[in-house]
């Protein structure tokens, strides 16, 4: 079983080293989203410091919908997710190696790139460490919601639109307290709620969503 | 022949109907009874003056958005569990009415806040969840609608209601839980009510009509649900025996 | 009966928009509703 995980994680992350323009896409395209605000809104330092940490939140949601394709529909369509249901190992062990993969792939390099844009819109410091932490706790969460709509609407017509109108209901919670736990610190209020909430949030979608995307992939295969 | 027949959509429509009949009348009866007092009975509020009475359809539109949401993903859950397919059938019909109480709710709370609060909408916690609620709900009725094997649908979206019914608990805590905009609980089964008995009576007795209601429009709409479904099962095309 | 008149009433205190903007709108859902369930 530990073996198979790992295998697994391997191949996915060999698969996306040899593609690694879905990668890059995804980080040019948060790059060019957050650049959209400062260009819409003006250049004004004292707004984009109070936009900046939502823009750059909302900009990590968009790319982790925009990557989620990635994580089922291409192993869906060739056949070797059945493969993997098949394999008599665990599902939910094999869903989280997916999703982990997927989050290395897609949400770590957004989480890495999101502080030199915070530079972009004028953060401080502290905030910027601020932001990192935040997306560092709240990006795994996105993926591994977002796997479950992914998994949902295997093979569906209707594609990411009805993937992203499914799971941005649930997405609101991450973006409020991840987004807000900057802002709160910003006006000098206290954050540890905001972080005690994001880690549950982490660890509930940990121990949960692996069963709910296994589930949802057996479903799809039937 | 035991109870447990109308777990079987054959024997269930012929009961839906009956039963329909039945929480329609008492809908009515209740929904008489009800704005009779909120109008005639109630007195005019001290603070709020008459924009008060917005409560009679606001307070029980969103119980039964919440309550509405509950029961269906418990009925999906069951459909998904046991694999039945009336349970799952159920779910599917009364997401459009949850949907719509949550408007109500919605549409009701912002004419309500705007003499009130000063403001159509506020971003705090009840008003938010309540708004993720309704996204829920057509987020719901969205993956049915693409999937085109019902039974497929039915097992998609339960899994969907329950991963979203965790939104429940945080829109019936969060004025608890947060300092917000949007009043706290006057209602409580443990302390006495902080609102005046004829306002609380017609709040109550519009919240059981409300329930009546959609527990009679669901019924009709399963039924519907059933005809399309079991469509080429003989007991339909049968002219016997159908109600 | 604690209305003056049948004009008072639908003032509602001059908060007749936002109380009958409410009760309106939630008797035309309901109306909706059963409309589209009448059809079929």
């Amino acid at each position: 079983m530990h073996s198979a995980f790992l295998s697994l994680l391997r191949k996915e992350l060999l698969l996306a080293f040899r593609q690694k323009t879905d990668v890059v896409t995804v980080l040019f395209f948060f790059l060019i989203v957050s650049s959209l605000f400062p260009l819409a809104v003006g250049p004004e330092l004292s707004t984009l410091k109070i936009i900046g940490p939502g823009v750059i939140w909302v900009g990590a949601l968009l790319c982790s919908l925009l990557a989620l394709h990635r994580v089922f529909e291409s192993d869906f369509n060739d056949g070797s997710l059945e493969h993997l249901v098949l394999s008599g190992e665990p599902l939910t062990i094999l869903v989280i190696a997916k999703v982990l993969a997927h989050w290395l792939v897609t949400g770590l390099p957004v989480v890495i790139v999101a502080p030199l844009i915070g530079l972009q819109f004028g953060l401080s410091q502290a905030s910027l460490v601020l932001l990192l932490g935040t997306l560092f706790l709240g990006t795994p969460v996105l993926s591994l919601i977002g796997a479950i709509g992914a998994a949902l609407t295997l093979g569906v017509r209707g594609g990411a639109a009805l993937t992203s109108i499914l799971i941005l209901p649930f997405y609101v919670p991450i973006l409020i307290f991840g987004a807000g736990a900057v802002v709160a610190d910003l006006q000098g209020l206290s954050i540890d709620g905001h972080l005690s909430v994001l880690l549950a949030m982490l660890c509930v979608s940990i121990a949960l969503a692996p069963l709910a995307i296994a589930s949802a992939i057996k479903i799809a295969l039937e | 022949m035991s109870f447990w027949q109308y777990s079987s959509p054959q024997y269930f429509y012929p009961l839906a109907k009956k039963m329909a009949i039945v929480f329609f009348v008492l809908a009515s009866i209740l929904t008489v009874w009800g704005l009779y007092i909120g109008f005639f009975v109630a007195p005019t509020d001290f603070q709020q003056g008459d924009s008060y009475r917005i409560i009679f359809i606001h307070v029980p539109a969103a119980w039964m958005s919440m309550l509405i949401y509950l029961i269906m993903s418990f009925w999906a859950a069951v459909g998904l569990i046991m694999n039945t397919r009336l349970s799952s059938m159920l779910a599917q019909a009364l997401a459009p009415t949850g949907a719509l109480m949550t408007f109500i709710a919605l549409w009701t709370g912002a004419f309500w806040g705007r003499p009130t609060w000063g403001a159509w909408w506020v971003w705090d916690a009840r008003l938010t969840s309540e708004l993720i609620l309704l996204f829920l709900y057509i987020g719901y009725m969205a993956l049915r609608a693409s999937i085109e094997d019902p039974r497929r649908a039915d097992r998609a979206s339960a899994i969907l209601a329950l991963v979203g019914v965790v939104n429940v608990p945080i829109i019936y805590f969060s004025v608890k839980w947060w300092n917000t905009l949007h009043q706290g609980a006057s209602v409580s089964f443990t302390k006495s009510s902080s609102m005046a008995t004829s306002m609380l009576t017609g709040m109550l007795v519009m919240a059981l009509a409300f329930w009546m209601y959609s527990i009679a429009v669901s019924l009709v709409r399963v039924r519907r649900i059933i005809r399309d479904r079991e469509a080429n099962a003989g007991w339909l095309t049968e002219s016997s025996g159908v109600t | 009966m604690q209305w003056g008149s049948v004009s008072e009433f639908f003032a509602m205190g001059g908060y007749g928009l936002y109380v009958w903007g409410s009760y309106l709108v939630t008797g035309l859902c309901i109306l909706i509703e059963l409309l589209t369930l009448k059809k079929k």
